[in-house]
């Protein structure tokens, strides 16, 4: 039964295996990121990414690891697909010197060079042109690396964006724009802010290649995904996908989502995207309960790991007030 | 010594830097093929092909996003604007981006950028056309501002500022791009945030920066007639401000008049002020003085501009009252 199921999944037992595990890891660390918020451990602005897990864990299956990341203030799960390793993105909510950007980023500036992802951006559609950019860089060097620029659907009626798809599709720059749709901009819905409601038919004023794709399923993503990176990768220029997808939590963690009903959040709910992988796993008999607790014990120890990590880590101390500003280390700041 | 206009001290550098370092480009409006709006890249496409001299269309929030976005992945962009009046529709790339990300990133990426071109009034442009956003820029931790008043300076400070590892802002003048000027054909570096005192004095001590500079030179040849002896300092950089060339200036002179083109509030002029009375209160002999563009949008009428603009007629009365002589 298992080996008939097999032959009929495009996808290997293994990517299914990495794909819930980095999804889950994501979805428990955002719950716990809710949770110590409510507690006051962590402060500022926290826009927490339950629900659109597949958009991450797609596009890391169909990058790889020279590829660059870029985007916006919605941040945390980005660099935990990539492989950082999440104590750091708690220990930077937490404020600690041990976080990955020393305490001076926070919820909304997350970065790891380490892994190529370059932020973690809190202006709305700034990190649009940035990913162009980053492309630019990549073509210029002669690499085949490709920047995955994410955005939130809020960016694609800024000014911003129009320039920079302009741009990235004159000079066929490798970069792939991708709009996680969680068809709220904060609490203004899609529909309220233009007519133009199939966001992917904006690229098509670019003649920039465009399509909508299923984001709450891990497979559509990869496949979009691959596709767009290989038009990418050959010199072909930039792509721009729609991924539709939900966020189950409000915009920020203060947010009353008075703009929403509870009935439309559990309906959205019905096709979470990790029982979706579950389902297929299940399906081809690659997973049992027993593989289910296992999985969610490893996710859950390095959630425990990184709340105690960033627990135990200590602020800055002052002198680092001055560090990291300018990369000349001999700046004469204004003391008074 | 060879004799060369400002703007071709300009392409000097920039394209010495590019033949020097294959990471240095040049991107902006009519850079390449039009030969730059006011020919300062003259002959670069030529040189070194449209790869690393490259017309944008007129989007400048989207070209200063793309190149900081490049800086950040390894190149070091030279990015034009026609005018800085333009860099406000690209001020929160500037702002936001450059100026934050090594910041934010906890020390992760740098941005090694060049915003350049023409900042301030140019004849008769009217009001969106004529403003000095220097103390703008100044004011944002992450950046560094530089106002070259001559060629020879503007050469080897651009070139410092390409080789800087951090975002720099670097301000010319329409006006100065004909400038003649002795510079020499061997390489030279200027270093950022050194004020270079442009003329020695006893009696009063002019400070400004820019193509403003002139209306000071100007002032003190006219007070020298006059038997007073004026010190100008040329602040040439106004993030970092080089203070100490300035209070040790003053604390021999004992009187500070300050020359720029903004307007007054929180201008490069206030600041200097404060810092003045902080560190040398006991050595003036006389309040602070400033020369500052009118508190109002420059009008296109040239008597109103007449009457707007920092002048040698007003710098030299300012001269006179703080030397108590009107």
């Amino acid at each position: 039964m298992a080996k008939t199921a097999e032959k009929k999944s495009k996808f290997s037992k293994e990517q299914y295996m990495k794909w819930y595990e980095s999804m889950l890891l994501m979805r428990r660390f955002e719950e716990k990121t809710g949770q110590v918020y409510v507690q006051q451990k962590i402060k500022g602005f926290c826009h927490l990414y339950i629900g659109q897990e597949a958009i991450v864990a797609g596009t890391v299956s169909a990058t790889k690891k020279e590829d660059k990341h870029i985007t916006a203030y919605r941040d945390h799960a980005h660099p935990i697909g990539l492989g950082l390793h999440p104590k750091y993105v708690m220990a930077e909510m937490y404020a600690k010197i041990t976080g990955c950007s020393k305490g001076k980023g926070g919820s909304m500036h997350i970065f790891s060079k380490e892994h190529n992802f370059l932020g973690g951006h809190g202006i709305v559609g700034g990190q649009v042109p940035l990913g162009a950019g980053i492309a630019f860089a990549e073509k210029y060097l002669g690499t085949d690396n490709v920047c995955v620029c994410s955005m939130g659907d809020g960016a694609v009626r800024q000014g911003a964006l129009h320039e920079a798809f302009n741009m990235a599709m004159t000079w066929k720059l490798p970069v792939v724009f991708i709009v996680e749709n969680n068809m709220y901009a904060m609490g203004t819905s899609v529909e309220r802010t233009s007519n133009v409601h199939d966001l992917w038919k904006l690229g098509l004023a670019y003649d920039m290649p465009s399509k909508p794709v299923d984001g709450l399923t891990v497979e559509s993503v990869h496949e979009a995904m691959e596709e767009a990176v290989a038009r990418a990768r050959r010199g072909d220029g930039p792509t721009f996908l729609e991924m539709k997808t939900y966020r189950y939590k409000g915009h920020s963690m203060s947010d009353a989502q008075t703009y929403r009903t509870k009935e439309e959040v559990k309906e959205y709910q019905k096709q979470d995207p990790i029982e979706k992988v579950i389902d297929t796993m299940k399906k081809n008999g690659w997973i049992d309960d027993a593989g289910i607790e296992a999985a969610e014990a490893r996710v859950k120890a390095l959630v425990d790991e990184s709340v105690q990590f960033a627990e135990e880590s200590p602020y800055p101390d002052p002198s680092e007030l001055y560090k990291d500003v300018y990369a000349d280390a001999d700046y004469p700041y204004i003391l008074e | 010594m060879r004799v060369i206009e400002f703007r071709e001290a300009l392409r000097e550098a920039m394209s010495e830097e590019m033949r020097r370092d294959s990471t240095v480009f040049l991107m902006g409006e009519e850079v390449a093929e039009y030969n730059g709006a006011y020919k300062v890249s003259k002959g670069m496409l030529a040189e070194f092909g449209p790869k690393r001299v490259i017309d944008t269309p007129i989007a400048e929030l989207g070209f200063a996003g793309i190149g900081v976005g490049a800086a950040t992945n390894g190149l070091r962009p030279i990015v034009e604007f026609m005018t800085f009046n333009f860099s406000l529709v690209a001020i929160d790339q500037v702002i936001n981006s450059a100026a934050k990300m090594l910041s934010m990133s906890g020390g992760q990426y740098n941005v090694p950028i060049v915003f350049r071109g023409p900042t301030a009034s140019a004849g008769m442009l009217s009001s969106q056309h004529s403003q000095a956003f220097e103390n703008w820029y100044a004011n944002c931790p992450g950046l560094k501002v530089v106002v070259p008043s001559n060629g020879y300076d503007a050469k080897g400070l651009l070139k410092s500022a390409i080789r800087d590892n951090d975002p720099v802002i670097f301000m010319e003048s329409e006006q100065m791009y004909g400038d003649k000027m002795e510079v020499p054909e061997e390489e030279y570096i200027i270093p950022l945030g050194v004020a270079d005192v442009k003329k020695a004095g006893t009696d009063v001590t002019i400070v400004s920066f820019g193509k403003i500079l002139k209306v000071a030179m100007a002032a003190a040849a006219e007070l020298e007639k006059e038997g007073i002896s004026a010190e100008v300092i040329d602040l040439r950089t106004v993030r970092p401000i080089d203070y100490d060339t300035v209070i040790n200036s003053v604390k021999k002179t004992n009187r500070l008049v300050i020359v720029e083109e903004a307007w007054p509030l929180a201008s490069i002029s206030s600041e200097i002020t404060f810092r003045v009375q902080k560190d040398a209160f006991d050595y003036l002999d006389a309040p602070i003085r400033r020369v500052t563009s009118a508190d109002v949008p420059l009008p296109y009428a040239p008597t109103l501009i007449e009457a707007s603009l920092p002048n040698v007629t007003r710098t030299v009365k300012a001269v006179k009252d703080v030397l108590y002589k009107n």
